[in-house]
């Protein structure tokens, strides 16, 4: 047997050289570990698909519900339950995502602490799994879409460009949790309250337009409402309008946390194995 | 033949934290923790705010060996001795503190049998995921499927989830991806302590053979039986540093050395539990049969326990002994009562304390022992004054065979016919 192969080289702080080359040859893993969350989620639940089809039905029932006949919010001329959905999809997708990230090293931790792998793989596989669903809810759209006779126009092609920023947020914020989670465990009790809190803050049940002008500059720090209003956009079509400063802000701003959340999870991922 | 592994002055810090009762850290303890010191430093700004709580303690201690390709090697020593910690340095798990490592070749890692199997998945996407995990490619888990499924054992329950699996039959499992694993240097942990003899005989012939196609192996054992079957060479370490790295035998002859120096321990006030020290135990120290000082033992092999102790207690009174086993479960008791007290005065004594029938299994345990007026009153109580190792070996060298039960227990068996 010969070893004519490169040499490893284990060094404290050197890990850089080998980190993104290792991430490719790791890639195997990164699916199987995917198709084991959806494999299980779906082998432990007896409803299995339907729940993930379930709950953002009854989400969306309750917020026309509530936004349309109880607080008479506008509708920008589109189906009420279409607004909404068309905002749940992102959001939900995005939720999910940030909590199964966020816990995923925790609830993986006998896997860090006895097998070399680059990190990253473990909260993006989470991330991975939130967009199953996220495709699945999707269905839910197309057949209300039809339902009430709305079809997109040309605009519905630039939507694998907002999925790509929900991606983006998703796992920015995904990262900074699952990292944080793991050097401080009471991390595990913000998480649900960040959800919630975001719920309310991000324009799911209503239009973006009922913010006053003068404070859509100031909603947009929320990067989920340039994620949302880019949904709604793409998908609504027609008299749908972007505002495009506070759309920016809200790149820039899902941008940042990404970089900040790879840095920062790259830098503390050296310790998880001795910590967690 | 050129090394394989290069280690070069390796070393590794933990720190440990101390006054804690979680495992683990909370944001609020630390913003706590900070509030209150720069409060300190306001109102008394001389004072030293060192860190009380944290302590510096070094896995391991520069460290440098060479391993050369086809090697065998074997890592021995007691618990804490730092074999852990290597063995994850060497398989990318934890970096280390001082020092570097250079490899050639491609490394595979058993820390654990089974690492990310599922529950709920079948035997089949088990083998799939655990495969990867271990790093094989899907291609390799492909073409060796069906000889993991067979050197497991398990054809006819590949489609059942491996919860429903008998504890046996998961360990063959998990022991047999890995076994297929077919990199240029394999790391072990103790991991075959687990699964019955038969299978354990079958995954030691599989990794023999593996060194003997050249490939390199890395194991750790408390198993002296075992090391000494499958390893050409061994490394022996003791508190982070490198005490010898020799042949196997030389090695062992060494560990068995090292450990029976701490065959004889002073009693600190540490491990005094109660007792109102009427009577205090000084030291503990254990032998064997030929009261040669000793702190591991063969399966069955006697024991003998001798404290020295000093008394201002004047009367009858009686000892005992508990030991319990490394997992906290106090396996036995013994008490001098049952039989007879003991008439003492003030001076100075040495108790000795001789077991009819010593059958612990292999593993590692401690003694708590003590001391009681006849109204039961404690006049002494020393917890975890001293600690052994029983070999998973018996004493004519045969290896340790997985029987069930935690004490090995002599007795007379006799047949009589009937008719």
């Amino acid at each position: 047997m010969t070893t004519n192969q490169k040499t490893l080289i284990i060094e404290g702080g050197k890990a850089e050289r080998h980190y993104w080359l290792d991430l490719w040859r790791y890639r195997e893993l990164f699916f199987f570990l995917a198709w084991r969350d959806l494999l299980v989620r779906y082998k432990q639940t007896a409803i299995g698909v339907i729940w993930a089809l379930i709950r953002p039905l009854l989400t969306m029932l309750i917020f026309t519900f509530v936004f349309s006949k109880l607080a008479k919010l506008p509708s920008d001329g589109v189906p009420y339950p279409i607004l909404v959905f068309a905002a749940l999809l992102p959001w939900q997708f995005f939720s999910n995502a940030f909590s199964e990230a966020g816990n995923s090293l925790i609830s993986n931790s006998s896997m860090i602490s006895k097998v070399y792998f680059p990190r990253l793989i473990i909260p993006i596989g989470s991330v991975i799994v939130s967009f199953v669903d996220f495709l699945i809810s999707g269905l839910i759209l197309v057949v209300i879409m039809v339902w009430y006779d709305f079809y997109p126009d040309w605009r519905i092609f630039t939507l694998p460009l907002f999925i790509l920023i929900a991606f983006a947020s998703a796992i920015g914020a995904g990262l900074w949790m699952a990292a944080l989670n793991v050097k401080y465990r009471d991390f595990r009790y913000i998480i649900p309250f960040i959800v919630q809190f975001g719920l309310y803050v991000s324009p799911v049940g209503f239009s973006s337009s009922i913010v006053p002008d003068q404070w859509r500059l100031i909603y947009s720090i929320n990067p989920m409402v340039g994620v949302i209003d880019g949904f709604r956009w793409a998908i609504l079509g027609g008299d749908t309008l972007l505002y495009w400063p506070g759309f920016l802000l809200s790149i820039i701003l899902v941008l940042f946390i990404l970089i900040t959340g790879v840095i920062y999870f790259r830098k503390t991922e050296k310790t998880f194995a001795d910590i967690i | 033949m050129s090394s394989i592994i290069t280690i070069e002055n390796l070393s590794k810090k933990y720190i440990i934290k101390h006054q804690k009762q979680e495992r683990y850290t909370a944001l609020r303890d630390v913003l706590g923790n900070r509030i209150k010191r720069s409060f300190g430093k306001l109102l008394a700004p001389n004072t030293n705010y060192g860190n009380p709580e944290h302590e510096e303690f070094w896995a391991l201690d520069d460290i440098s060996f060479d391993v050369r390709q086809g090697d065998r090697i074997g890592i021995i020593g007691r618990n804490g001795a730092g074999k852990s910690t290597l063995l994850k340095i060497l398989s990318r798990i934890t970096e280390p503190t001082l020092g570097k490592v250079l490899i050639k070749g491609r490394v595979a890692s058993l820390l654990e049998v089974g690492t990310g199997f599922h529950p709920e998945l079948t035997g089949r996407e088990n083998i799939y995921l655990n495969g990867a995990i271990l790093g094989m490619s899907k291609i390799e888990i492909k073409r060796n499927f069906d000889e993991i499924v067979a050197f497991a054992e398990v054809e006819k329950f590949l489609d059942t989830p491996v919860k429903r699996y008998s504890s046996g039959m998961y360990v063959r499992l998990a022991f047999s991806v890995a076994a297929h694993l077919e990199p240029e240097i394999l790391i072990v942990d103790e991991v075959l302590a687990v699964g019955d003899a038969q299978f354990q005989k079958k995954c030691l012939g599989k990794m023999e053979s593996s060194g003997k196609d050249g490939r390199t192996v890395i194991f750790v054992s408390h198993n002296m039986g075992t090391i000494n079957a499958l390893c050409n060479k061994c490394i022996l370490m003791h508190e982070g540093k490198v005490m010898g790295y020799d042949q196997t035998s030389n090695i062992i002859a060494q560990y068995n050395g090292v450990a029976d120096k701490h065959a004889t321990i002073n009693i600190t006030s540490k491990m005094r539990n109660r007792g109102d020290g009427s009577i205090s135990f000084e030291t503990c120290s254990l032998f064997n049969e030929q009261r040669k000082p000793k702190t591991s033992f063969y399966i069955g092999e006697s024991i003998r326990v001798e404290f020295t102790l000093r008394s201002k207690f004047e009367g009858e009174m009686s000892f005992w002994l508990i030991i319990f086993d490394a997992s906290g479960v106090a396996l036995l008791s013994s008490h001098q009562r049952d039989i007879t007290l003991t008439k003492i005065k003030n001076g100075k004594y040495r108790l000795v304390y001789k077991p009819k029938n010593f059958g612990l299994m292999p593993g590692n345990y401690t003694i708590t022992a003590g001391a009681f007026d006849p109204k039961l009153n404690f006049l002494e109580w020393v917890d975890k004054c001293q600690s052994f190792e029983v070999y998973s070996t018996f004493p004519n060298g045969a290896p340790f065979d997985g029987r069930w039960g935690a004490i090995n227990q002599v007795a007379d068996w006799k047949m009589e016919v009937l008719g």
